[in-house]
This record gives structure tokens, C-alpha cells and sequence, in this order.
């Protein structure tokens, strides 16, 4: 799904003018315009795609949000600017805020699992001996490449209600109401196998960052705590929580970004046909567009997911234009 | 002492079973797609496969238009790495090597498009296909696909490039070769770990990508192998030996790669990083 870009390492930025002025005072006067061009004509190819693929398509989702486009828009290819109806459906659908809500719990309880998991697993790592400390990231690495497709599948079949490992497993523990039990028959149970199926594919990378991240922790600091006398929680607490911080934040924006998304693993574990009592915001707008052929009103439901989520991310989106300031 | 070589054995082994949960998913699917049919519907699982059979493997890429779409997912795949990989050297070049009015605004674009959700994006992007009469080809998909490569690929690659020590090309250069022969000699030696590693993360998040390729392309010769997979399931009493088999094989490249460039992932997130 959607890429971002993750930790920022301090690269220090490095000034080519210093360095460039000695070289240039041999060029001709066509070098110097062909060098003060050259960033530019570098540039221009991906300039032009991020333009063509991102931003129209970006301004393009905007003016269908305003616009009445169905299947005959499709063809005629002209929307009916409709002004703010289709925004005002949405608010008004009792739908919609059900929607809102579920995509809202589903992803604060994905999103702690994740960091919870990841972070101790990022622990465990850092006390681990080589060989199990490999073994376990050579394991974390294989989670991390399987296709959410194909981890689907998996779990699909692990959570079979007749011949799955999971109700065999359970049964043989003693909670014999899980014998034959169908796991999507009920969508909070359903939608819980789907938050193992998010949770199980997200936790390497946070795991494996967070790990990566805790060799920037300075070690005296943390032999002094032991020798004071302090618990694991209270290093954890006050040492190692504030030096990782704005990876922390990091982590958190990026997870919030990709949970609230969640379209596949709801999509395939339904069978390409979720009930309504398992859609999130992006199968609500997926269906309203491609299955009922409303384009304008499916953008609308985009427009808004877009804005809840560069809500909830704030903090990280201050950060990286700062980032962009100062480089 | 003993107490701390106990803790110390604790510790390990459990690593060890949190080894044994993560990775008891991908395992169970491997073990059930070398499971004979009743042994893979039988009421006590069978933990080791035995016998093993290739049976499942056989009937998976026997199936109707096993071949083609994975020509198709190499076809789209290759383009698309090859392409967002020169684009994005000339970008990450520009960015890591130069000072130039806007680029602190094209860094923010590139960072920022990357929070932009695919999902929003699927609707304007179908419909401008659909007007281009590019739904149901695979150079559509592909076009759509740098989408999401392009942008991390530029920010890696800057990421790598800024990693090498100017004074090297300066030193080429003072020597009396020229900016480009410093380029060829010196750069693209040192980054070409960068763009393996670059064009890796491209590939796997390329050729696990579904939504799109499940929208665009309709017919059954023309998708890729994770939508061919995805037609499986939707099949009626699912046949869980072949799909696991043919889920083996879909997952099997980015698998590999993964594992081969493992060690340069904790780097590739600090530069700039992915989630496949």
C-alpha cells in the first residue's frame, strides 16, 4: 500500500556553493548557465510525473467531491457540479458516522497493539543473544515481504472453522465452544482476525525501526540508572522513552496513516463482498464509487478520510516541514 | 551468577517463541501447500508435512492463466522499478547534490504525497485512465503504479547519496577529471548498494500491490498474480492445498529478496523507509 518515508537520520546538509565556486571560476559562461540549470533538468522528469499521476489526480478528486458523477458521467466524461450536496449526504448518512466510528476504534486498537508489540519485541532484541537475535529478525524480515494478499489467505485458512489449526488448537485447551466455530459469522470476531491479520503484518517494521533506533540510547546512562538501583520500567520510563521519542512519532503518524486505510485485508477476507458491518472508511467509499457508480459521492468520502487523517497526524506533518525548511 | 545465566536463558528462549508465533503463519502455509489432500483436511492437523507431495505446486500453475499473469507481474514490475529508478537517481541527484531555488518545496511534495492514501486516490485515477482509454492495460497500471514508487524512491536514493563523502568527487575532480567522470568513477560506485537495495523495496512493494492492479484490469489474461490469487478464494469451497501452494509462489520473490538485503533494511528505514 502506501509508502512513506521513515526515521530521518541527521544527514547534515551539504553546502555545494563553497565547494563550487573554486570550479567555476574556469568554466565558461555557458558552463555556469548549464550548471545553475541543471538541478532543474534533473528534476523535471520526476517532476512531471508527480505532477501527472499526483496532482491532477489530486485536483481531480477535489472537483468530483463537488460534482453529481455517475456511470453516465462516465461516458459523457462531465460531472454536474452539485456544490456541497454531496458532502452534506454524508454528514447526514446514519451510515456514514457508524463507518466513522468503527474505522476510528478498529485503527486506535491496531495502532496500540502494533507499537505495544513492536516496542517489546525491539526490547527483546537488544537482549537477545546473536544467534536468537538473528534468527528472530530473519523472522521478523519474512513477515514483513509476505504479500498482505497471501497473509489473508493464511489466516483465512488458520481461522477455518472446521479443519483450521486455531479452533483445534483452542478446543484442545479446553474452550470447547470453539469447535466448528466460524470466526465471520460475528463481525467483532471477524474484524478482530482482520486486526491479527493488520497487526501481525505491521508489528516487523516497528519492531526492526524501533530496535535500530535503540543503539542511539547512550549506554552510560543506563548503567548508571542499574547501579542507582532503578526497574526496568523506570529506564524504559525515563531514559529510553524520551531519547526515541521522535521515532515514537514517527512510528505512531505512519501506523494511524496506514490503519485508517485498511482496504485489502477487509476486502479479502469478506471474499471481495464485506457485509456492511465490516466496512471501513475505504470499502464505504470503494463501494459507494466502484460498486454503486457513484464517483463524485465516493470522493467526497475520500476527501474526508484524507482530512481526518492529516488531523490526526499533525504533529508528524509539522515535523516533516520543518524538515523541509532547514534542508 | 547462576541466577543470571537462568535470566539469560529465559531471555532466549523467549525469542524463541516469539520467533515460533510470528512466524508460524508463513510456516503453516508452506507445510500445508507440501500436504497431501487429506491430510490437509483432517480434524487433528498435521503439524509435519508427510508424505510430502508437489501435487498442490502441479495443480496451482496448471490453472487457467497461471503463465500469463506472471508474465504480466513481471512486465509491470520490471517497468516500473526500471523507470522510477532512473527518475528517481536524476531526482535524488538534484536533491542530495545540489542548492537550487525550490527544492525545499519539493522535498516537502515528495514527503507529503507519500501520506496522500492510495485508496482516495483510486477514483480520480480510474476515471483518468478510463478518458485515456488505459483501463484494462498494463501500461496503466504501470503509470499508476509511480504513484507510490516514484516518491520513496527519490527520498532513498537522496538519503544513500547524501551518505557519501563529498570530499571523495572532490578529490576525483582536483585530480582533473571532470565533474561527470567523478560522477561515473566515483558516485555511482558508491551508491550502486543503494539503488539494489532501492530497486529491492521497489519491487516487493510493486508486486504486492493489489487494489489497483484488482480495479484496473478486468480480464483474466491481463492481471497480475495477486489478483489471479484473489480469484481462488472467491471460488466456491475453497481448496486450501493448491491456494497455499499457489500463495507459496506468489510470496516467494519478495521473500527472497527481503532476506538477501536484510541486513541493509535498518539503514534503508533511516534513509527512508517502506512498509511492503
Amino acid at each position: 500500500m502506501s509508502q512513506a518515508p521513515g526515521g530521518e537520520a541527521g544527514f547534515p546538509a551539504m553546502t555545494s556553493a563553497a565547494a563550487g565556486s573554486v570550479r567555476r571560476r574556469r568554466r565558461s559562461l555557458g558552463g555556469s548557465v548549464f550548471r545553475a540549470l541543471s538541478p532543474y533538468l534533473l528534476l523535471a522528469p520526476a517532476a512531471i510525473v508527480v505532477i501527472a499521476v499526483l496532482g491532477y489526480p489530486l485536483y481531480l478528486l477535489t472537483r468530483l467531491s463537488f460534482e453529481q458523477f455517475g456511470l453516465a458521467e462516465l461516458i459523457t466524461r462531465k460531472g454536474n457540479w452539485t456544490g456541497l450536496d454531496n458532502y452534506r449526504r454524508i454528514f447526514r448518512d446514519h451510515q456514514f458516522w457508524t463507518v466513522l466510528l468503527r474505522t476510528f476504534v478498529f485503527t486506535v486498537v491496531t495502532v496500540g497493539l502494533t507499537m505495544i508489540f513492536g516496542t517489546l519485541i525491539a526490547l527483546l532484541l537488544a537482549r537477545l543473544g546473536r544467534f536468537v537475535r538473528l534468527l528472530l529478525i530473519a523472522g521478523l524480515v519474512l513477515v514483513w515481504a509476505t504479500p498482505v494478499l497471501v497473509a489473508v489467505n493464511i489466516f483465512r485458512w488458520m481461522v477455518d472453522y472446521e479443519f483450521g489449526v486455531l479452533n483445534w488448537t483452542l478446543a484442545k485447551l479446553g474452550f470447547d465452544s470453539f469447535q466448528n466455530k466460524d470466526w465471520f459469522a460475528d463481525p467483532t470476531m471477524g474484524l478482530a482476525v482482520i486486526t491479527a491479520i493488520v497487526v501481525w503484518g505491521a508489528i516487523p517494521f516497528v519492531a526492526i525501526t524501533i530496535y535500530a533506533g535503540l543503539s542511539q540510547v547512550p549506554a552510560e546512562l543506563v548503567e548508571a540508572a542499574e547501579i542507582d538501583g532503578a526497574r526496568r520500567w523506570q529506564i524504559f520510563k525515563d531514559i529510553t522513552f524520551p531519547v526515541l521519542l521522535p521515532i515514537f512519532v514517527i512510528l505512531t503518524s505512519l501506523s494511524i496513516i496506514w490503519d485508517f486505510q485498511v482496504f485489502n485485508q477487509v476486502w479479502l477476507a469478506r471474499g471481495s463482498e464485506p457485509e456492511e458491518d465490516y466496512w471501513l472508511m475505504s470499502v464505504y467509499s470503494f463501494v459507494e464509487a466502484f460498486k454503486l457508480g457513484e464517483y463524485g459521492f465516493g470522493a467526497a468520502i475520500a476527501v474526508v478520510m484524507v482530512f481526518a487523517m492529516f488531523f490526526a497526524t499533525f504533529v508528524y506533518l509539522r515535523q516533516m516541514v520543518q524538515m523541509g525548511e532547514t534542508r | 551468577m547462576n541466577r543470571r545465566l537462568a535470566g539469560r536463558i529465559g531471555i532466549n528462549l523467549l525469542g524463541l517463541l516469539v520467533f515460533a508465533i510470528m512466524i508460524f503463519p508463513v510456516y503453516w502455509m508452506v507445510a500445508t501447500a507440501f500436504k497431501e489432500g487429506q491430510n490437509i483436511l483432517s480434524d487433528t492437523p498435521q503439524f509435519f508435512p508427510s508424505p510430502l507431495t508437489l501435487s498442490n505446486f502441479d495443480d496451482a500453475i496448471h490453472r487457467a492463466y497461471f503463465w500469463d499473469v506472471v508474465k504480466n507481474s513481471l512486465i509491470i514490475v520490471g517497468t516500473v522499478v526500471a523507470v522510477s529508478l532512473v527518475v528517481g537517481f536524476l531526482a535524488a541527484l538534484a536533491l542530495a547534490k545540489f542548492r537550487f531555488h525550490g527544492r525545499a518545496v519539493f522535498i516537502v511534495v515528495i514527503l507529503g504525497v507519500q501520506m496522500v492514501p492510495l485508496n482516495a486516490l483510486i477514483i480520480p485515477l480510474y476515471i483518468q485512465l478510463s478518458r485515456v482509454g488505459m483501463t484494462n492495460e498494463l501500461k496503466g497500471v504501470i503509470i499508476t503504479y509511480l504513484t507510490f514508487v516514484l516518491p520513496f524512491t527519490v527520498w532513498t536514493l537522496r538519503g544513500f547519496m547524501l551518505g557519501i563523502p563529498r570530499e571523495l568527487e572532490e578529490a576525483a575532480m582536483v585530480d582533473g577529471s571532470t565533474r561527470f567522470g567523478a560522477f561515473v568513477r566515483i558516485l555511482l560506485p558508491l551508491v550502486a548498494p543503494g539503488l539494489v537495495a532501492t530497486s529491492i523495496f521497489a519491487f516487493v512493494v510493486a508486486w504486492n500491490e493489489f487494489l489497483i492492479a484488482y480495479v484496473f484490469l478486468n480480464d483474466p489474461e491481463k492481471q497480475t498474480l495477486n489478483v489471479w490469487l484473489a480469484g481462488f478464494t472467491t471460488m466456491r469451497g475453497t481448496d486450501w492445498g493448491p491456494l497455499m501452494a499457489a500463495a507459496t509462489l506468489t510470496a516467494l520473490p519478495p521473500l527472497i529478496f527481503f532476506l538477501m538485503i536484510h541486513r541493509r533494511i535498518a539503514f534503508g528505514l533511516t534513509a527512508g523507509a517502506v512498509r511492503g
